[in-house]
């Protein structure tokens, strides 16, 4: 055999996302069987049945025919303003969706993320500093690549974490070095765990060079108050640590304490010399949101205090991959520069926006509520995201039971739970967790209308499950 | 060495800040470290100051933690010609030529550079693009005016796909191999193709063909004693992906005196060679159609090729993304895998990954970013590793899905759009053989230049005998000589070729890639200005 397992990249057999993982191969394999799965394993709107927004869909099929706007008809089916925004994207590109790309995104795309960032933010943008991906994920990759040399380099990365982190660390061969939220503080953040994480990193002779922060946070759905971002950013200062800020979920705020601020407001906010040394990568995405368009795969990272011949090296390995893909270039200057006021689409754009915004509040809402009303159940309210992340206290019984069957604790759960229910989640050792300390991820995306019943069958399947091992304690055979 | 030297120099300012006078040792460490060119913050004048100036800011740039001498190595060591150097200068020239058209020999740009079709007018196949229109927005498909815009049978199609995407949503990550209905379409495709049956499960869509041949290489390469077989000349996506990861390139070098002829002598040879330096060669690729050189192997040679790898334990990583540019009538495309289950070999026999993209072909979509890669002959614990891959990243983008599975499985005779599928079809392959052919004689028209034939893919690749005095101007110029070459012809001409050192070649051999995409009516003008621009070079460098 040509290529056997051992001989495999040890990074790769390293690496794991439980995203995708054991469960989710579970549930796909009994919604084969003919099981109703519900699939709350990803935040993955659409597969929920939210409906795409008809703005863009519009503009972008317009894009994808071009010879459509030719026909004399073409206004029974697209109103003026998606055909002239047709227009308008196609003249930016030299050749129409089929032509690659400057390897970075189409320059006047490129120019509309500017300009948000700009109307967001208060402070001037650089569209040279904009480079569009196919999807975050493939920007947050580049950049790591970037930074992580050896095994030596360490990254700082929230405990509990989205996983794109963790594997892609182990695949660059790089180490995770964790800083854990708070979960009591509703997944806060204290300055002070962060010292120890890097003080103990240090110790172990591993340098390190930047920083994670997923803000609103996913799997915790916290929100980062001013303040709090700019004790990170003091830290990342004094510490010559780069700040990526993982903001993909900026649109999805479900509370009014703590709005959405980026780090680069901060940032540029605190002036001389945080603003002109600190550096910072910041991610945002049109998957997420009230766009949900995770399948079109569109991003962005924009670049601050980064020196420009490294900006080059990003550069060149971002045309070795030619050039991200142009449907998707359209949707993100879609989402940063959507209808306005006035505009013919704008009404039925404003509408459906709000009453998905609306949706995903209320479903935070019914969700942690609905876990929080579970035996042994504890759950923060989902301030931001789409997730909702409650901790399970399993009782002594179940944690033999576990152990008899060769899993970890929360994955024995959550297995228990898709076989009994049909309910698809990732169990919280995916993210990571405090030692003992067990949770499961899901996502707020069912239907409004579904998630009574969805609550109620979690309920009583946990209810039962808790009675169950409560009352095994002692049974160690069992 | 400059870091140490850095921060040597470092420690030497924080004592001098201590003390109200350097030393001399000191004066002569700082001014070495000054020499160098990434020590900003030590320039002489502030080791004159008083200690009082030498505050906060002076370890701000050497300190911050992303430079050019602290990113991943392997990032500065990579390179991708196609996108390089001469395309920067394109760019210059080309923003300029709108404000100072006059001080040019031409009034446009034209690049010839990169394999991008519909960039320089081709047209995108009408039944695809109509069906991904009403995938885009479904609610077209609800509405009766729809029947007066679009073909009958791209709405039918349009229809079947969606019915094989869970509830219809374009717009949600699927599965991490594509959508399972699409690669069903696919492998029925591939199964048409080769007369040999497909797995949609070996099937894992990516966006474009390039992020699967990076998986594999991730997957085989551990360290630079793992090397992987690569053609000479090759195309720079396989360098620069081996250098990312950390491998080390192989080169088997193509005989441009048989028409770019791949020899298993040759092969042979350098896995040796490679062996007895303690590299383990992993796996071979071979680009056919070839790119830069267009060879379309005999079938013959594959088999030896597919045994080689047999013999070997090599896996075959075979790029087929040019399978449908085929010009010549004396060759005709064979997949690796149709022919390595043609001699009898199957999924025991030997491992094959064969790559295939939307990018290329007569469909030439290279910005909607699709393609796959058909896995087979590895055992199942190695399939899970590379499906991991596949879900970090979730899935690729669900256009570039749909697409592929369009090119895999196009209009039939007794569809409605077959007919003008088919003329589209064979208007852009009839021209692209016609220009491959008229641009192909004008090189060899050339004083000192040969070119083989472009069999297929989208390129030429002449070599130039560039005389010595122009190999000398080169060397003075701190370029390669095919660069300086390319150089001179993009400012004379305003054409974009890529110098031949991009892609490797025999050493003291030069060459230059230039695509055969330029429309049919600009090609006179092209090899008009071309041949003028050579006669006046060689005027102007002829021994």
């Amino acid at each position: 055999m040509a290529l056997e397992y051992e001989s495999l990249n040890e990074n790769v057999k390293k690496c794991q996302y439980a995203v995708r993982g054991e469960l989710y191969l579970r549930a796909s394999e009994l919604q084969k069987e003919g099981k109703k799965i519900i699939f709350t394993n990803v935040g993955n709107p659409h597969a929920l049945g939210q409906k795409p927004l008809t703005f863009p869909r519009q503009v972008v099929a317009l894009c994808q025919a071009p010879f459509l706007l030719d026909h004399p008809n073409v206004g029974m089916l697209f109103p003026a303003d998606a055909i002239a925004r047709a227009k308008h994207y196609l003249s930016l590109t030299s050749g129409g969706l089929g032509a690659y790309s400057d390897s970075r995104g189409l320059p006047g795309v490129r120019k509309e993320v500017a300009e948000f960032i700009q109307r967001r933010d208060g402070y001037p943008s650089d569209p040279e500093l904009i480079f569009l991906t196919d999807g975050a994920s493939k920007g947050v990759m580049q950049i790591l690549n970037c930074v992580i040399r050896g095994e030596r380099d360490g990254i700082l990365v929230p405990v509990p974490q989205y996983p794109l982190y963790s594997a892609t660390i182990s695949l660059l061969g790089g180490s995770l070095v964790p800083y854990y939220l708070d979960e009591s503080e509703n997944w806060g953040l204290d300055v002070n765990n962060l010292r120890q994480s890097v003080a103990q990193a240090r110790s172990q002779g591993i340098s390190v060079r930047a920083m994670v922060i997923i803000n609103p946070g996913n799997p915790t759905g916290q929100c980062l108050s001013e303040a709090n971002l700019r004790e990170i950013l003091r830290f990342c200062y004094s510490e010559k640590l780069v700040l990526l800020g993982d903001e993909v979920y900026q649109q999805n705020i479900y509370q009014d304490e703590r709005p959405f601020i980026s780090s680069k407001k901060v940032l540029m906010d605190m002036g001389s010399p945080f603003s002109k040394e600190v550096q910072l990568v910041s991610f945002h995405t049109v998957s997420k949101g009230y766009w949900g368009e995770c399948g079109q795969r569109g991003g962005y990272f924009e670049m601050t205090n980064i020196p420009p011949r490294v900006v080059e090296e990003i550069y060149k390995v971002a045309s070795i991959a030619l050039s991200p893909n142009v449907s998707a270039q359209i949707f993100m200057g879609l989402m940063v520069s959507p209808p306005k006021p006035g505009d013919i689409s704008y009404d039925q754009f404003a509408r459906e926006s709000k009453g998905i915004l609306e949706s995903l509040r209320r479903r935070a809402r019914i969700m942690t509520d609905g876990f929080n009303s579970c035996k042994n159940v504890v759950c923060n309210f989902t301030e931001g995201a789409m997730y909702s992340f409650p901790q399970i206290r399993l009782p002594p019984g179940a944690l033999q039971a576990a152990k008899q069957a060769g899993k970890v604790p929360d994955v024995f759960y959550c297995l228990k739970l898709l076989e009994a229910t049909g309910i698809s989640t990732v169990p919280g050792s995916g993210f990571g967790q405090k030692e003992g300390v067990f949770h499961l991820r899901t996502t707020i995306l069912p239907a409004e209308e579904e998630m009574p019943e969805i609550m109620d069958s979690f309920k009583k399947f946990n209810d039962e499950f808790m009675t169950q091992y409560e009352n095994s304690f002692g049974y160690s055979r069992m | 060495m400059r870091r140490f030297v850095i921060s040597q120099a470092k420690n030497l300012i924080d004592q001098t800040r201590r003390r109200p006078l350097p030393n001399h040792k000191s004066l002569r460490l700082l001014s070495l470290a000054a020499a160098s060119d990434s020590a900003p913050v030590l320039s002489s004048p502030r080791l004159f100051s008083s200690s009082s100036d030498m505050s906060g800011s002076d370890s701000s740039s050497s300190s911050l933690p992303v430079t050019l001498d602290s990113i991943n190595p392997k990032v500065l060591k990579c390179e991708y010609a196609v996108r390089g150097e001469i395309v920067n200068i394109a760019q210059r020239l080309q923003e300029d030529l709108k404000i100072n058209k006059d001080a040019y020999p031409f009034d446009e740009i034209i690049y010839c550079n990169i394999g991008n079709p519909q960039s320089l007018g081709q047209q995108p196949i009408t039944f695809f693009r109509e069906v991904l229109a009403l995938c885009s927005h479904t609610a077209l498909l609800d509405e009766s005016a729809t029947h007066g815009l679009f073909s009958s049978d791209s709405i039918d199609r349009a229809w079947k796909i969606l019915d094989q995407i869970p509830g219809k949503a374009t717009g949600a990550y699927s599965h991490s191999q594509g959508i399972k209905g699409l690669r069903d379409a696919i492998a029925a495709g591939i199964e048409a193709r080769d007369g040999f049956p497909a797995d949609p499960n070996d099937i894992f869509m990516t966006d474009g063909a390039s992020p699967g041949v990076h998986m594999m290489m991730q997957l085989l390469i551990s360290s630079e004693k793992d090397g992987i077989l690569c053609p000479i000349p090759q195309y720079p996506l396989y360098s620069a992906s081996i250098a990312l990861h950390g491998g080390s390139l192989v080169p088997y070098y193509l005989d441009e005196a048989s028409g770019w002829g791949l020899e298993i002598s040759e092969l042979k040879k350098q896995l040796e060679e490679a062996r007895s330096k303690g590299i383990t060669v992993r796996a071979l690729a071979v680009i056919n159609p070839g790119n830069p050189t267009g060879q379309v192997l005999a079938e013959e040679n594959q088999r030896e090729i597919v045994d080689f790898c047999k013999k070997e334990g090599l896996v075959l990583l075979a790029d087929e993304v040019y399978q449908e540019n085929v010009y010549v009538p004396d060759k005709k495309f064979h997949s690796f895998k149709k022919v390595a289950r043609s001699m009898g070999y199957g999924e025991k026999d030997i491992c094959l990954v064969s790559f295939q993209s939307i990018s290329k072909g007569y469909y030439g979509e290279c910005g909607k970013r699709g393609g796959y890669m058909e896995v087979t002959g590895f055992t199942s614990d190695v399939r899970e590793q590379i499906y991991k891959l596949a879900s970090v990243n979730l899935c690729s983008n669900i256009s570039g899905q749909i697409l592929a599975s369009l090119v895999m499985s196009p209009p039939k005779p007794g569809d409605d759009s077959y007919d003008s599928y088919i003329a589209e079809k064979e208007g852009i392959l009839s021209s692209l053989a016609k220009r491959a052919k008229t641009l192909e004689e004008a090189l060899n028209k050339l004083e000192g230049v040969t070119c083989n034939r472009a069999e297929g893919a989208m390129y030429l690749f002449p070599c130039i005998n560039l005389p010595q005095k122009a190999i000398a101007a080169a060397e003075a110029a701190k370029t390669a000589p095919d660069a300086f070459y390319c150089k001179r012809l993009l400012n004379a001409t305003g054409i974009v070729v890529v110098p031949g050192s991009g892609f490797r070649q025999v050493p003291g051999t030069w060459h230059f890639r230039c695509t055969i995409l330029p429309q049919e009516d600009k090609i006179p003008a092209i090899v008009n200005r071309l041949t003028e621009f050579h006669k006046s070079f060689m005027d102007e460098f002829r021994d």
